[in-house]
């Protein structure tokens, strides 16, 4: 019991302002690590402002008071028990090398799942232009995709020059811009139990489909896969790896409570998805580039086999990447542990 | 971690330590997020007029940074203040608002990002309509980025302490002396009871003078119940002294 709270405020006042500035210093570097001297001083004065807090949290004396020893005791507790992995400081070589291939792979099933609902739309889309031409109308969201395939060919092939003077830079940020607002979409709507992706890929499957079949019936396949495969063989994949994030959230609120509650469930698989969603943005701007600079250009301007060729590489690099990436490696983590270092408060 | 009273969320440490951190409603949350669209419009605005430089060169790539840079800071906005400045973004510091791990501890990168990419569902339709519903249902006030990430968002205390001087009893208060009675009051007084009285005082200007006389005779006679102090100390004294001498013990 405190007599003279006065009195006590004032003898105690130094250590909470010390308190307060370290993790003050530790809150805005969130990087920041401490040396052995310094994670005992903060658990020193995280005892003792805990100690102090119990003294007064009985009394009626100055609830401000209470609410500030509270505040301060629940920062310091975040920074000293915070147990589950170390804090890196973000390394785009590790993460690009290691983390997010890794991650691809050791969710590869939400992937496949991502790639049969699509295959699932695709069929879908190309029967119903198979069965019903005028679905087209319907179906395909472009202006461009709707008229006759080979005319568009025609009149892509014989206006090379006004092609060239086109806009892209501005046209490339719209594609990626619009390309990461639909991928965070589809992998936010994942939080439906799994609906918000299926839905979308669905969709996404039915106008690829339809486009594909479109071109196709119509004799124009070479310049469909010259057109789409230069971006589409990173842009198609970043959607399936979006539905992949998705279906994560998704499968984990499906997993029912003998898993732990839905908190700990999706605390399980939102890390990986935040990652995923990381190494998709890179991929779609990487497509929004080559899909303004690139695949607009048609023949004379680029001949077909160098297109085509051009996307058959991209695409064996992805897979090469996404399947062989990292493999092997060691963790980021266990590399920062074998490497020695500071003690980390966070430890 | 355990939601304790409506809106506060109470933990207790592995050392056997209990707080309790007031949880931010979707009105104050709102007011956050206002705040922070006029920062976001800010640096858009500015970023805009800077990136204009580049027309110079080409109108096309004016265009396209102009157009990245709005995406980027709209997106990229929430992640880097929650990142950099421990769970705050703008809107919420000036709200005494902040982000924090549901389990009390620190906010984590993946936490960061996964909580405003869910903005895109949870301003839904419009003004974040899906958030602020999924907010008053939720019994810790989360809305679906949130749940999602793990989340919650706190209202910091205010850290000061009142200002006493206002209530103060003057240069001498006669329930000093008797100090185990002192100790009594505080320890029988309840921090409602005590901010009531404070308030009380803060606010006496504000109510007429028959209320005013009626509502000290009543704390008087409340807080006299509590803590008897002896008549050589209190008779004679007006109520509202009476008052003003038992804030002072309680807060000093």
């Amino acid at each position: 019991m405190i007599i003279d709270l006065d009195r006590f405020v004032n003898r105690e006042q130094p250590r909470w302002r010390e308190l307060e500035d370290l993790l003050a210093r530790l809150e805005s570097e969130p990087g920041a690590t401490l040396d052995l001297q310094g994670a005992l001083r903060l658990h020193h004065l995280y005892q003792k402002t805990g100690a102090d807090l119990a003294k007064v949290k009985g009394q009626s004396a100055a609830p401000q008071l209470v609410r500030y020893l509270e505040s301060l005791v629940s920062r310091a507790y975040a920074e000293i028990h915070e147990n589950r992995e170390k804090r890196l400081r973000f390394s785009p070589r590790v993460f690009f090398l290691s983390t997010f291939p890794r991650t691809f792979r050791r969710h590869i099933a939400a992937f496949w799942l991502s790639v049969l609902v699509t295959l699932a739309g695709a069929a879908a889309g190309g029967a119903l232009v198979r069965w019903d031409p005028d679905a087209k109308s319907v179906l395909l969201p472009f202006e461009h995709l709707m008229g006759s395939p080979a005319e568009r060919v025609a009149r892509e092939e014989s206006s090379g020059q006004k092609l060239a003077n086109r806009p892209k830079t501005y046209f490339s940020s719209y594609l990626m811009t619009n390309n990461i607002r639909v991928s965070i979409l589809t992998l936010v709507t994942g939080f439906a139990w799994g609906l918000g992706p299926l839905v979308l890929l669905f969709y996404n499957g039915v106008v690829l489909g339809a486009v594909i079949y479109d071109y196709c019936a119509a004799g124009q396949t070479r310049f469909l896969v010259g057109w789409l495969l230069p971006h589409g063989s990173f842009e198609i994949p970043a959607i399936l790896l979006a539905g992949q994030a998705g279906f994560l959230l998704g499968v984990q609120l499906l997993r029912g409570s003998r898993h732990g509650g839905a908190g700990k469930r999706l605390r399980a698989a939102a890390p990986d998805a935040a990652v995923l969603i990381g190494g998709i943005t890179a991929m779609l701007v990487w497509a929004g580039i080559v899909e303004a600079f690139f695949s607009q250009y048609h023949y004379p301007i680029l001949p077909y086999w160098f297109k085509i060729s051009f996307g058959c590489v991209e695409l064996a690099a992805l897979i090469l990447y996404l399947g062989w990436a990292g493999r092997g490696g060691r963790r980021a983590d266990q590399v920062r542990v074998a490497q020695g270092g500071n003690v980390n408060v966070s430890q | 971690m355990y939601p304790s009273e409506a809106h506060t969320v109470t933990f207790r440490t592995p050392e056997n330590l209990e707080f309790s951190l007031t949880l931010a409603g979707p009105a104050i949350r709102f007011v956050a997020w206002l705040i922070d669209m006029l920062a976001i419009a800010a640096a858009s605005s500015l970023a805009a007029k800077i990136l204009a430089g580049i027309s110079i060169f080409s109108q096309d790539a004016a265009a396209a940074a102009v157009t990245l840079a709005y995406f980027g800071i709209s997106v990229g906005y929430g992640m880097a203040m929650e990142w950099f400045y421990g769970g705050q973004t703008l809107g919420k510091r000036l709200m005494r608002l902040r982000v924090l791990d549901a389990q009390g501890l620190r906010l984590r990168g993946y936490q960061v990002v996964i909580r405003n990419l869910f903005r895109f569902l949870d301003m839904l339709p419009a003004s974040y309509l899906v958030g602020g519903v999924a907010c008053l249902f939720s019994a810790r006030c989360q809305r679906l980025g949130d749940m999602a990430a793990n989340t919650i968002v706190i209202r910091n205390p205010d850290p000061g302490r009142p200002d006493l001087e206002k209530v103060a009893a003057g240069k001498f208060n006669s329930f000093r002396s008797y100090r185990h009675l002192g100790a009594r009051l505080r320890q029988q007084v309840t921090p409602a009871e005590a901010g009531l009285a404070f308030q009380a005082l803060l606010r006496r200007d504000e109510l007429e003078d028959s209320q005013r006389v009626d509502l000290f005779k009543r704390l008087r006679e409340h807080f006299s119940a509590k803590a008897p102090f002896p008549p050589e100390a209190a008779e004679g004294l007006p109520d509202e002294q009476y008052v003003r001498n038992v804030v002072d013990i309680l807060y000093r």
